[in-house]
């Protein structure tokens, strides 16, 4: 139960900075996804979280207390690593023990010898074994508990690392690209097993990942990063539909978001492809980039046309690849029906509705349009 | 059909040079067990057999456990083996779990100085630590036999070396738990590195238990001989040397790390592959 604040932090190794300057806010019992490419800091980010990395600058807060003077153990943080991070020496019971054994049982207690003699140990152990059992139970991996890490699969060692994260019951989790080491079909079983986990524990998730599928699948609120810089954060349908940046705009979505290059006339009107758009803005004159989602071309009329250079049937979607008349631009369009898939090397007209684009400058930003304008342009779905 | 017939060939003439090999090997300790069964006339006798014509094994190991305290000595040799292990031990796995999994400034430089040690022959320190044993008073005593070893800087690279493989993950993953940093070293790595361990104890035991020339230049007194200096006390009896005891003595000594071997010959092997020590 855990509200997290970054304030400006910055980080840097060997002279290249990783992390330049993150604000950041994580409100309690969210489940926030870091999302960006490989490279981008991630790690880095959530390992200063955690305290296993001191920052150069900047502060973390935890329930508005600075925590930078404290040690990782201190910070009450759990975290999943993507290796897992068992103990290979020892079984999955004592593997989930480890935490409550350091957090409850003093130095001599613990002793190899000497501590399982004394009475105290005892009576905290059977605590200890009552609260695995319990954990144990909701994770599935009971029958497990007297297996070592190496005799275990990747899913479950994957849950025997949750269960060491969960048992003592940490203000926050923090996982690190939990899932990737998993093939893809349990992947995305487990993707709905750690929202429901989150749901059902109602803590505070910080989940780290390369895949924007996951991210947009389990979190509640989704942050981009990029080369060491937060870009937006939002939930999963503001960054899906409204990305401040192109990057965010290409990064999330799988296929791709189709760019196109454009132009904005003197007037404020776009045109794309030689065709002007029935859209505006208040940007100035010259050069600019439009997005259109996948989804939103669509096939069969429009002022564009291309012709069908690659198929790709999903059974229940399929991607119809269009290499655009005239130009060396290639764009991927969804069809819903697969029933009636266009021939290959067939020619097709397509378009997309006005409030499917987005407008980009040529540095990337996002340019809004002109909301009357947008509003008038309700009636022709094709310019 | 040819084929198969110089393959066969190739493989007889590579079986013959093993065995030529294993042979020369051996030579010296098949001699060393055949003199040691044989009574002090054949010793000395002009003609050369390997099998005497009367053992007297038992009687060579009675005259060498009633001439020298042997088995004092044996003690004595597991006592300073395992002491200067254990210490190395205590040693070397912080000094390499910092060097592999601490940042700090002068690492690298550290770590080179320790690779320098490698190189520097026990002998070359022998005198500047034998002054230092004398002036601290420590000549002649346990503490001379073990101390001077108890800093390895091969263990310490060995160790630096293979906590390196060892995932970062793994130790960041210990201080969440809240393991503290000594913790980490007993706790998790030592358990990671038992293989790395053992095939540095085989090294340490085999290298201390056989050592001549420390305990030689170091002890006085009789009663804490190691094994290599007991042995070599049969040369110069007054009597001249009685090589039959000589020999049964030098068995007994070798005794218990080929019965070590028998016992744990698979570690044995994976602990110098893994050292590459030959
Ligand atoms: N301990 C380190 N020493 C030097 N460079 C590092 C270290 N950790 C990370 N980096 C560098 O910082 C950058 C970001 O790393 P990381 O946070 O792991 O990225 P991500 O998790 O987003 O893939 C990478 O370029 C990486 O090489
Ligand atoms: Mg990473």
């Amino acid at each position: 139960m855990a509200q997290i604040e970054l304030s400006a932090i910055r980080k840097s190794f060997d002279g290249t900075d990783v992390l330049k300057g993150i604000d950041f806010r994580i409100e309690d019992g969210e489940f926030i996804s870091l999302v960006g490419p490989s490279g981008c800091g991630k790690s880095t980010l959530l390992r200063i979280i955690a305290g296993l990395e001191p920052q150069n600058s900047g502060e973390v807060r935890i329930d508005g207390r600075p925590v930078d003077a404290i040690r990782p153990s201190a910070r009450n943080l759990a975290m999943v690593f993507q290796s897992y991070a068992l103990y290979p020496h020892l079984s999955t019971f004592d593997n989930i023990a480890v935490p409550l054994r350091m957090r409850r049982l003093s130095a001599i207690e613990r002793l190899p010898l000497l501590g399982p003699l004394l009475p105290g140990r005892r009576v905290k152990e059977r605590a200890i074994r009552a609260d695995i059992t319990a954990i144990a139970e909701q994770l599935d991996i009971a029958p497990l508990l007297r297996r070592k890490p190496g005799q275990l699969s990747g899913g479950q060692r994957q849950r025997v690392a949750v269960g060491r994260a969960m048992v003592r019951e940490p203000r926050a989790f923090l996982f690190d690209e939990p899932l990737s080491n998993l093939d893809a079909k349990l992947r995305v079983h487990m993707r709905a097993e750690l929202a429901e986990l989150h749901r059902r524990l109602e803590a505070t998730f910080v989940y780290v990942t390369h895949d924007q599928a996951e991210a947009m699948t389990m979190s509640s609120r989704i942050a981009v990063m990029m080369g060491g810089e937060l870009i937006q954060a939002g939930t999963p349908a503001q960054i899906y539909n409204d990305p401040s940046d192109i990057r965010v705009a290409e990064f999330i979505g799988s296929p791709k978001i189709n760019i196109l290059p454009g132009r904005i006339r003197n007037d404020g009107g776009i045109d794309v492809l030689g065709t002007a758009l029935r859209l505006a803005c208040k940007a100035t004159a010259g050069d600019c980039r439009v997005g259109v989602r996948p989804e939103r071309i669509e096939l069969g009329a429009g002022p564009f046309s291309g012709s069908v250079v690659h198929l790709e049937n999903l059974g229940a979607e399929a991607f119809v690849h269009l290499a655009i008349e005239g130009t060396a631009l290639r764009l991927i369009a969804r069809l819903a029906d697969v029933r009636h898939l266009p021939a290959m090397g067939s020619a097709l007209a397509f378009g997309f509705p006005p409030d499917a684009v987005r407008v980009f400058d040529p540095a990337g930003k996002r340019i809004e349009l002109r909301a009357e304008q947008a509003e008038r342009i309700r009636e022709p779905a094709h310019v | 059909m040819s084929r198969t017939h110089s393959v066969t060939l190739r493989a007889v003439l590579r079986h013959v040079l093993l065995i030529a090999g294993a042979a020369i090997m051996l030579a010296p300790f098949i001699w060393m067990i055949s003199t040691a069964s044989k009574p002090q006339t054949e010793v000395f006798s002009s003609e050369l057999h390997l099998i005497p014509y009367r053992f007297a094994l038992v009687e060579n190991l009675r005259e060498a456990f009633a001439k020298a305290n042997l088995l004092r000595f044996l003690l004595n040799g597991v006592i300073v083996t395992i002491s200067i292990f254990v210490l190395q031990v205590m040693v070397a796995l912080p000094a390499a779990y910092a060097l592999a999994k601490l940042r700090f400034v002068g690492r690298e430089t550290l770590f080179a100085l320790v690779l320098f040690g490698i190189l520097i022959p026990p002998q070359a320190t022998a005198i500047p630590v034998f002054l230092l044993l004398h002036k601290v008073g420590l000549l002649d005593s346990y503490a001379a036999l073990v101390l001077p070893f108890t800093i390895s800087v091969f263990g310490i690279f060995l160790m630096r070396q293979f906590f390196k493989t060892v995932p970062d993950d793994l130790v960041d993953a210990a201080r969440m738990d809240g393991i503290s940093e000594f913790g980490i070293v007993w706790r998790v790595m030592l358990p990671a590195a038992i293989p790395a361990v053992t095939a540095f104890g085989i090294f340490s035991v085999v290298a201390h238990w056989n050592d001549y020339f420390w305990p030689l230049i170091v002890l006085n007194s009789e009663q804490l001989r190691t094994p290599p200096l007991a042995v070599a006390h049969f040369r110069n009896n007054e009597a001249g040397t009685s090589y039959g005891p000589l020999m049964a003595a030098a068995m007994v000594i070798i005794a218990p790390l080929v019965i070590a071997f028998l016992f744990a010959q698979r570690r044995f092997i994976e602990g110098i592959t893994l050292t590459g020590i030959k």
